[in-house]
């Protein structure tokens, strides 16, 4: 194997490493949707967020329009306080209203945001005041059994 | 510090471990000399080779090479000194990955900074010397052992070095090969005013070209002197090796029980 | 190894863990010596180069094929389980994920080991069984800087860079057994690929590991190679034992760091 051969093969084979990388970032992962966007940040608090975890979806419509940037408990009023990185060019009314909804059926959660009817928007470090929390299966059972047992009663 | 020995002994002892390979040694090789070291395998002899090239450091006594002691080199001074020595080893040692031109330009690409010309005009001169310049494109598995252990040679005297080191270089070899060899260690030494020191039990090629040999037996010197008075000496020890008898003081049978109660006879 | 009779006894147990240890601890010495003379790599990086050309450019053939039908069994088995729950539009997601977290870096680990590791084994232990190293060092050329360390940062350099190779081409694979050859739809093969797999969690996981995993392969394999005991069945035995500690210092490896990284996930 003579020298420059060899360091033909050697570079071909970093390039094709590097090569590699490069699409399992992109089109395997998701680097290319990192938006450079500049995003505004609003808050909102819930009872309950349930499995909702840092950088899941907040989508309106069903489009994505942000981030969730980080999940807190507030101790004063002992709700969870989640900080949405939004982007600047989706602006959402001051009465929006911010749900934890579940992909599918038994899929990952996420933030759904509807807009309201107010003329103002949200500015940054905004708080998002109508807030619905997430579904938690328990209380939909004892919910449930509750109706079931006070419908049985009502009708006797 | 006499300046006529190039390579001085004094009181070493070496152990590897418990067993004592050399015990109070004091040598002296003269410069400009063909010393042969000589004993049975196992007497120790490597080991000096590798206590002058600062392989291994004696735990006792000092070896002192052209004025240096080895043992109070730092790696920049040892590296310095090698460089000035060559070591041919018993198989050649020849680098299996790099061609005979690239063995035998080892040494020269990476101490001295000279360029290509210059050094492809040293390389086919040093393989001249050892009569396998036509062999330089070829790689070590395709030569013959005899064949190795010359091109080994003239990577050996790549730097023209003042100290040659021959660890058995006749071992394995055809009589006529031996002949070439024992002469090219002779022819060297001359042309290249240096000093050789080689290591072996091939008692005839070597008595033919040494000027000093010393005998070697148990870790200690048993005999020294020139070839005539090594083929004179009177000890028995001496003479059954100079002369190669089956029995003597060396048994041959390995030390072992009587045959007669191994037997159950 | 000392595995004599009282191996499994409670005293050939203990001698064999306390003999583990003293290695362990002797390996890492001779780790913090081949890094230390990492200075002749990082002048001559072509020495590196041409050792990245060994260990990684040959091992290519054997990567590209593993990781195709890697992916394409995930493909098929992926889907064998999706489908009865429904979910056959998740196979991008499995594929992909079982890829960059585990599979791609771990079987391109042990692939490298047994094919790369062992050779820099061989090599190297054959070098010091035909006294290449020893003659190197006596030629004032030092082994572990001119033999040793490329091949070590070699290794490193090659093992990520197979290993996303290896991820690439399962998820290849895993495409062409479930969009073309079953039919899963192609566009959410992707889209819910790309979803899923998050650069920072999964990709970038998955390189550090095969980072690590290039780092401890590489230690282990010129390690044994250097410690090798100079005769053929020496050689073969570091070799063997390249390969089986690669291999479990991979596994155990691997647990190590996904239980940190994929803690929370």
């Amino acid at each position: 194997m003579q020298r420059g051969t060899l360091d033909l093969w050697v570079g071909l084979f970093v390039l094709a490493g590097i090569g590699a990388l490069v699409i399992l970032g992109l089109k395997v992962g998701n680097l290319g949707s990192f938006s450079a966007a500049e995003t505004y940040v609003v808050y909102a608090e819930f009872d309950n967020i349930g499995g909702l975890k840092a950088r899941a979806p907040v989508k309106s419509a069903g489009v994505v329009v942000g981030r969730v940037d980080g999940i807190s408990f507030d101790t004063k009023v002992y709700k969870a306080k989640v900080k949405l990185n939004i982007e600047k060019n989706y602006p959402f009314s001051k009465d929006t209203a911010a749900s934890v909804l579940t992909a599918g059926l038994l899929g990952e959660q996420y933030i759904g945001l509807e807009t309201g009817a107010d003329s103002d928007m949200l500015k940054d470090q905004d708080k998002i005041t109508l807030t619905q929390s997430a579904v938690v299966l328990e209380k939909l059972i004892g919910q449930f059994l509750y109706s079931k047992a006070s419908e049985g009663g009502a009708k006797q | 510090m006499a300046t006529d020995s190039l390579v001085e002994i004094r009181n070493v002892t070496y152990a590897y471990g418990k067993r004592v390979v050399l015990e109070r040694i004091d040598m002296a090789i003269p410069r400009g000399k063909v010393v042969a070291i000589m004993g049975i395998s196992g007497s120790g002899k490597t080991t000096i080779l590798r206590l002058i090239g600062g392989v291994l450091r004696s735990q006792q006594g000092e070896v002192i090479v052209d004025g240096q002691s080895v043992n109070a080199l730092d790696r920049e001074g040892l590296y310095a000194l090698r460089r000035r020595m060559g070591m041919l080893y018993q198989f050649g040692a020849l680098f299996t990955d790099l061609s005979v031109f690239d063995n035998v330009a080892f040494q020269i690409r990476e101490h001295a900074d000279l360029p290509e010309t210059m050094v492809r005009d040293l390389v086919l001169m040093k393989l001249h010397a050892v009569g396998l310049r036509a062999a330089h494109a070829s790689m070590p598995g395709e030569l013959s052992g005899g064949m190795a252990r010359r091109v080994a040679l003239a990577r050996a005297i790549a730097l023209d070095p003042m100290l040659m080191l021959y660890d058995e270089p006749f071992t394995g070899l055809d009589p006529i090969a031996l002949g070439v060899t024992a002469n090219l260690i002779r022819a060297l030494n001359i042309a290249l005013g240096a000093t050789s020191i080689v290591v072996t039990h091939d008692v005839a090629e070597a008595l033919e070209i040494v000027d000093y040999v010393y005998y070697l037996s148990d870790g200690r010197i048993v005999a020294q002197g020139t070839p005539d008075e090594m083929r004179a000496h009177t000890d028995p020890l001496v003479h059954q090796f100079v002369h190669g008898e089956a029995e003597g003081p060396v048994s041959y049978q390995y030390p072992s029980r009587p045959f007669a109660e191994e037997m159950r006879l | 190894m000392m595995l004599g009779r009282n191996a499994l006894s409670v005293r050939g147990i203990g001698a064999n863990t306390i003999d583990a240890v003293w290695r362990l601890g002797y390996a890492s010495r001779f780790l913090g010596l081949t890094v230390g003379h990492s200075g002749t790599c990082a002048r001559r990086p072509r020495l590196v180069v041409r050792e990245v050309y060994y260990t990684g450019v040959l091992s290519l053939i054997i990567i590209i094929v593993s990781g195709l039908f890697v992916g394409m069994v995930l493909g098929f088995q992926g889907y064998q389980t999706l489908v009865t729950y429904g979910s056959e539009s998740a196979l991008g997601v499995l594929v992909s994920l079982s890829l960059v977290r585990e599979l791609g870096p771990v079987v391109a680990a042990l692939l490298f080991a047994s094919r790369a590791g062992s050779a820099i084994t061989a090599e190297i232990g054959l070098m010091k069984a035909t006294e290449q190293l020893a003659a190197m060092e006596m030629m004032a050329v030092d082994p572990i800087a001119r033999v040793i360390a490329p091949r070590f940062w070699a290794g490193v350099i090659s093992m990520p860079l197979l290993a996303a190779i290896f991820s690439a081409m399962g998820v290849f694979g895993g495409y062409l057994v479930g969009v073309e050859l079953i039919g899963v739809d192609q566009g959410t093969f992707w889209s819910q690929m790309q979803s899923a797999v998050d650069v920072r969690e999964d990709v970038l996981n998955g390189v550090i590991k095969s980072c690590v995993f290039g780092f401890a392969v590489s230690w282990i394999a010129v390690f044994e190679g250097y410690d090798a005991p100079p005769t053929a069945e020496g050689v073969s035995g570091a070799t063997t034992r390249t390969v089986v500690t690669s291999s479990l210092a991979i596994l155990g490896l691997d647990f190590i760091l996904t239980a940190f990284m994929f803690r929370g996930v």
